[in-house]
């Protein structure tokens, strides 16, 4: 390890001292309101990102880093780029929320730049140490942000179902990379791949280990069943928090997962492929259906988050180049949609409560019909409708899907998409159809937020752009492949 | 100034319109008026600048290939499914931007002034600039994908147009009709594109033509087959027949829209697609006779039916279908780009005409009935004298108008080319003769006369310089081809030649190309004559044809566009209605509902599993984890 192994790591050691110095700023800044403090997280954010342009970057081909820890690709610029993106529309967001709920926003945004730093290592990882150690960093971080509206009960119930499951899942994958160093020998990613060839496949340990660690990444992308914490955690979080965990920490467990299982058990994909089929199908059919009768708004979007993780699972099951970038491409179409859809979440109050009833959207469209028909594009997107990005995501998966042989998991989800259509509609028949609560003297109003109106504006415009022009994010996903060694 | 030209992207030309329909369309209706009327009329005056520039690059130093290409992006690429976003200008589409971007940004101007009084000024401007965009996109576009996608633009645009006023319900229905109508047609088409591309496995136009070239013998099934589905979209857009009851209907939405819309750019999109197909109908002479047929049919019907409106605007509706007939049987006897000629000057005299009218309609405080119209010529001279331009040109009165270039064209197409017989230049013939006179019937009973109506306002500059333009044009149009007798001039022909061939002709005499010229030269004014005659010195004549029992009749009959309407009604509309009536309580419902009560099902047992409790959770976890190894290990 020489001192010039810490110049890619440079973005990594400055987003932990900016989680630091947020903290500390929060205390003077936070007299004048959380944006002041949110404005400067956002800035360390921008300047990792830029850091990351200057030397985070791989110069040609992967480069492994702090004694083969952790690799600098552009698999991993492409998650964390994104990673950046979706907390600092998260953050914008929460701004306005956090006063008005009076609570602090310097801890918040910390937690979030700790998280964003955990959520680089996991996309970075090399090793199955620091993989899982990026993992809990990140865990622990959005434990205490579910739980960050500390005098509501279900703020508290979220984080501390979220914890209690999230712990016992993390025991469980800690004793499949116990068993994957037992049969191995190595924590090393690529050693565990070379070794693998050899290893008898057979292997009775060598097979748990590998199917307890797809426990823990099915766990982390909330796929059934192991989703379970999930429509607790997203209805009981603080709404930004449900918009930045609903999408940031997913696309990065699908980094690990396709890391792991497109990379480094690529050689298995026999014995894992159908695990995932099963997952996926399940997920898919589990997610659109419990979605159907939900009330709450968010709970519909926790169960319709659990149903993305089922598309994005197909790409893994197709095994393929094609499969993998489109899984790739998935997350960052999903991350623009889902955060708008929370975005109009966050902003809609109804006599003095948040707007998180269904009905609290009835005649929307009349009384704001610029948000009505910015909801419309999200909605849009997240069942699949051209020309929205949603629609370009999911046709690149069922092109992978299809290509690599599994016409019934295709033929699955687009019926799912189908079903899915039912629950977005009903909020857009809601804005559109119904006339409001005519008895009700204060129907639900959007506030007035400048700074959560400005990232749901970016968020639709993204929704549609790539839509229209998927060319160049398809081919940014298409130049992470190079990383896992698949072509 | 050649290459500063040449290196301007050609992008810009649909890209301006679009943008000045997504800020009339987010702001639009915060703007003061002044502001929509800038973006509106600007955006397209800049794409008609940024299309003289590409014309001039592209006359200056023509492209080896006769087609500029510009790849913009790669839209959808899903296995060997590829559908770039790509432009590409030639002879044909540089015609045909020329024409909707100057016509267009006349007929903008135009509207400035003409829908100044209307409360939703923005949202006419942003769907008006949503209509070029998408009219440009058609006419640039690569693929047949990306002509598809503007073709269903323009369709939309046109629904949305029409139905403007949509507080009177007969607009709104007026704007469904068209929509149905011309889907009709657009189902046809995609149809063609399927087959095209299950055949040739692209959708790139040069390369789906080129491979039909190759491959497909002459008179084979799928040429025709491909070659009548074809056909089918343009009757829909095109209105022609059987699909042409859509475009008087069509006549409800404000009367700029009729002139850019429904008479000079959409409605000349099916003989845009046929000439941009003409490889596929080369190869189907079946298909071909079906043209020419449905043309010279179609100018006959709606000539007639044009003789005895009295809404100003079904008149030049009809003449519109009528015209565009023409235009038809020129594509049918592979006069190919006679009918693209005769597209531009028909382009130009009709908008004219068209915008005259409606200065007309808002004189009158908008009254449409020519016969509370009348010796307006006094009233509104400008208007007059254009409109007299514009009719002359319309009727083809010799020499003088664009018109008798083109339409001289056609006709003699008609009788000298291999497919073309004596019977088809008859129709045309006497078409020529119909058109005279409901041209003239027009000007002599709106301008001539009595006054009858009150003029209430002049129309100012903004509406006359168009106007004037548009006139000129109309007169000037005509002289970039020329027949050999007078003067041979080849320059519009000889554009064209790299992408439309010419026509095949065997039994050419210079002779008879005379003398079928003076013949229906002839006609012509023997037409106008009989307008003169019967409209203004024996008013009598026509009203006791009327009055007699035949006349009536046949009146009733052409009134009603021969009664098509009524034949829809009853064997589709009224068929179709009962039928959906019957599927309303019709058990075949049964198994879709069932589904949604599974589904249904299925969410309230899933309901279940989620109970709040960590306990139920964890065992959840543990089962799944033990169903993971399990799958694992025994895979």
């Amino acid at each position: 390890m020489s001192l010039a192994d810490f110049v890619p790591f440079l973005p990594e050691i400055f987003l932990g001292c900016a989680g630091f110095i947020v903290l500390l700023a929060g205390i003077p800044l936070g007299r004048r309101g959380s944006r002041p403090v949110i404005a400067l997280a956002v800035a360390a954010l921008a300047a990792t990102a830029v850091l990351i342009f200057l030397v985070g970057r791989p110069a040609a081909g992967p480069q492994l880093i702090l004694g083969d820890m952790l690799v600098v690709d552009q698999f991993a610029v492409f998650f964390k780029l994104l990673v950046l993106a979706a907390s600092a529309l998260a953050l914008v967001m929460a701004a306005g929320y956090l006063d008005r709920a009076q609570y602090s926003g310097g801890e918040f945004a910390s937690l979030i730049l700790f998280a964003d730093l955990g959520m680089f290592i996991m996309a970075s990882g090399a090793n199955l140490a620091s993989l899982y150690v990026g993992l809990e960093l990140m865990a622990l971080s959005v434990y205490v942000l579910v739980g960050y509206f500390k005098l509501e009960v279900k703020s508290n119930e979220g984080a501390v179902k979220y914890f209690v499951l999230g712990a016992a899942s993390s025991a469980i994958l800690l004793y499949g990379i116990s068993l994957i160093y037992g049969t191995t020998g190595s924590l090393d990613l690529e050693t565990i791949r070379v070794t693998l060839a050899e290893v008898p496949h057979q292997n009775f340990l060598l097979l748990l280990g590998i199917a307890l660690v797809a426990f823990g990444m099915l766990f982390k992308v909330a796929a059934v069943p192991f989703h379970v914490w999930t429509p607790d955690a997203y209805e009981g979080a603080p709404t930004p928090v449900t918009a930045f965990i609903s999408v940031a920490p997913k696309a990065v467990a699908f980094a690990m997962f396709l890391r792991l299982f497109a990379g480094t058990f690529a050689g298995e994909v026999e014995h894992w492929r159908m695990l995932l089929w099963i997952a996926s199908a399940a997920t898919m059919i589990y997610g659109n259906v419990a979605a159907l009768t939900q009330i709450n708004v968010k709970r519909m979007l926790a169960y319709s988050s659990i149903a993305h993780a089922g598309y994005a699972l197909m790409g893994l099951v197709a095994g393929s180049d094609a499969g993998t970038w489109a899984v790739l491409m998935y997350m960052a179409v999903y991350a623009f949609m889902n955060l708008g859809a929370f975005g109009f979440v966050i902003l809609l109050e109804s006599r003095g409560y948040a707007g998180e009833r269904i009905e609290d959207f009835a005649g929307l469209a009349r009384r704001h019909p610029g948000a009505a028909a910015g909801m419309l594009i999200f909605m849009l997107g997240l069942a699949g409708i051209p020309p929205t990005a949603g629609f370009m995501g999911k046709l690149y998966l069922w092109a992978a899907t299809v290509e690599a042989g599994y016409i019934w998991l295709a033929v699955i989800s687009v019926l799912m998409s189908a079903v899915s259509l039912y629950y977005y509609f009903r909020l857009v028949v809601q804005m559109y159809l119904k006339e409001g609560d005519a008895e009700d003297e204060s129907p639900a109003e959007m506030l007035s937020d400048r700074w959560a109106g400005a990232a749901i504006a970016v968020c639709a415009v993204m929704t549609l752009a790539i839509g229209l022009w998927p060319a160049p994010l398809v081919g940014w996903a298409k130049s992470g492949l190079s990383a896992l060694g698949l072509v | 100034m050649i290459d500063v030209c040449r290196s301007l992207p050609i992008w810009l030309i649909p890209a301006l319109p679009a943008a000045g329909f997504v800020v009339l369309a987010l702001v639009g209706a915060r703007f003061p008026r002044r502001w929509v009327a800038i973006v509106g009329a600007g955006s397209v005056g800049a794409a008609a600048a940024a299309t003289l520039c590409t014309a001039i690059g592209f006359l200056g130093r023509p492209p080896e290939t006769g087609v500029i290409e510009e790849r913009l992006w790669s839209w959808i690429d899903v296995g060997s499914f590829e559908i770039g976003f790509n432009l590409a200008v030639d002879a044909l589409s540089l015609v045909m931007i020329f024409v909707v971007t100057f016509v267009g940004f006349l007929i903008h101007v135009y509207s400035t002034e003409y829908m100044a009084d209307d409360s939703a000024y923005s949202r006419f401007f942003a769907c008006m600039n949503l209509f070029v965009a998408f009219m440009l996109m058609l006419v640039l576009a690569d693929s047949l994908f990306l002509l598809y996608l503007g073709w269903e633009g323009v369709g939309l645009c046109s629904y949305l147009l029409i139905g403007f006023w949509y507080s009177d319900p007969a607009n709104g229905a007026a704007a469904r009709k068209a929509f149905i109508v011309t889907r009709v047609g657009d189902t046809a088409f995609a149809i063609a594109l399927l087959l095209l591309y299950k055949h040739a496995g692209t959708l790139d136009i040069q390369a789906a033509m080129a491979w039909a070239a190759d491959n497909w013998a002459v008179g084979s099934g799928i040429a025709v087959a491909v070659a009548l589905l074809l056909l089918g979209g343009a009757v829909g857009k095109s209105a022609q027949l059987p699909l042409q009851v859509w475009l008087p209907d069509a006549m409800a939405g404000p009367t700029p829209v009729s002139a850019l819309i429904h008479a000079a750019t959409m409605v000349t999109a099916g003989v845009y697609l046929i000439a941009r197909t003409h490889v596929v109908f080369e190869l189907a002479p079946t298909a071909m006779t079906t043209v020419a047929a449905v043309g010279a049919a179609t100018l006959l019907l709606a000539g007639c039916s044009a003789l005895v409106q009295t809404d100003i605007k079904r008149v030049l509706a009809y003449s519109t279908i009528s015209q565009i007939g023409y235009m038809f049987l020129g594509l049918g006897v592979g006069a190919w780009s006679a009918a693209v000629f005769h597209l531009m000057t028909h382009a130009f005299f009709k908008a004219l005409l068209f915008l005259g009218a409606g200065a007309v309609i808002i004189s009158l405080h908008h009254e449409q009935d020519i016969f509370k119209m009348g010796g307006l010529r006094r009233r509104l001279p400008g208007v007059f004298w254009t409109f007299l331009i514009g009719s002359a040109s319309l009727a083809a009165l010799p020499l003088v108008t664009a018109g008798f270039y083109s339409k001289d064209l056609i006709l003699w197409a008609a009788w000298s080319s291999d497919s073309g017989s004596p019977w088809l230049w008859a129709a045309g013939a006497g078409g020529a003769l119909l058109t005279a006179v409901y041209a003239f019937r027009l000007v002599f009973i709106v301008f001539f006369g009595d006054e009858r109506g009150h003029v209430e306002r002049r129309p100012g500059l903004l509406i006359l310089v168009p106007l004037t333009v548009l006139a000129v044009l109309s007169v000037v149009g005509g002289f970039v081809e020329t027949p050999s007798a007078l003067g041979h001039v080849s320059f519009f022909f000889d554009l064209l030649d790299p992408v439309l061939p010419p026509a095949h002709a065997t039994v050419a005499g210079h002779g008879t190309e005379v003398l079928l010229q003076t013949v229906v030269a002839a006609i012509t004014l023997l037409g106008v004559g009989l307008a003169f005659f019967l409209y203004v010195r024996r008013p009598a004549i026509p009203a006791a044809v009327k009055a007699s029992p035949l006349g009536a009749w046949l009146c009733g009959l052409w009134l009603s566009g021969w009664g098509f309407d009524t034949l829809y009604d009853r064997i589709f509309v009224r068929p179709f209605v009962a039928v959906a009536g019957l599927l309303r309580a019709d058990p075949l419902d049964e198994i879709s509902s069932s589904v949604a009560r599974v589904i249904a099902a299925g969410n309230s047992a899933l309901s279940r599993t989620q109970d709040g409790r960590v306990r139920t959770y964890a065992f959840g976890i543990g089962l799944g984890a033990v169903i993971a190894v399990a799958v694992v290990v025994l895979t």
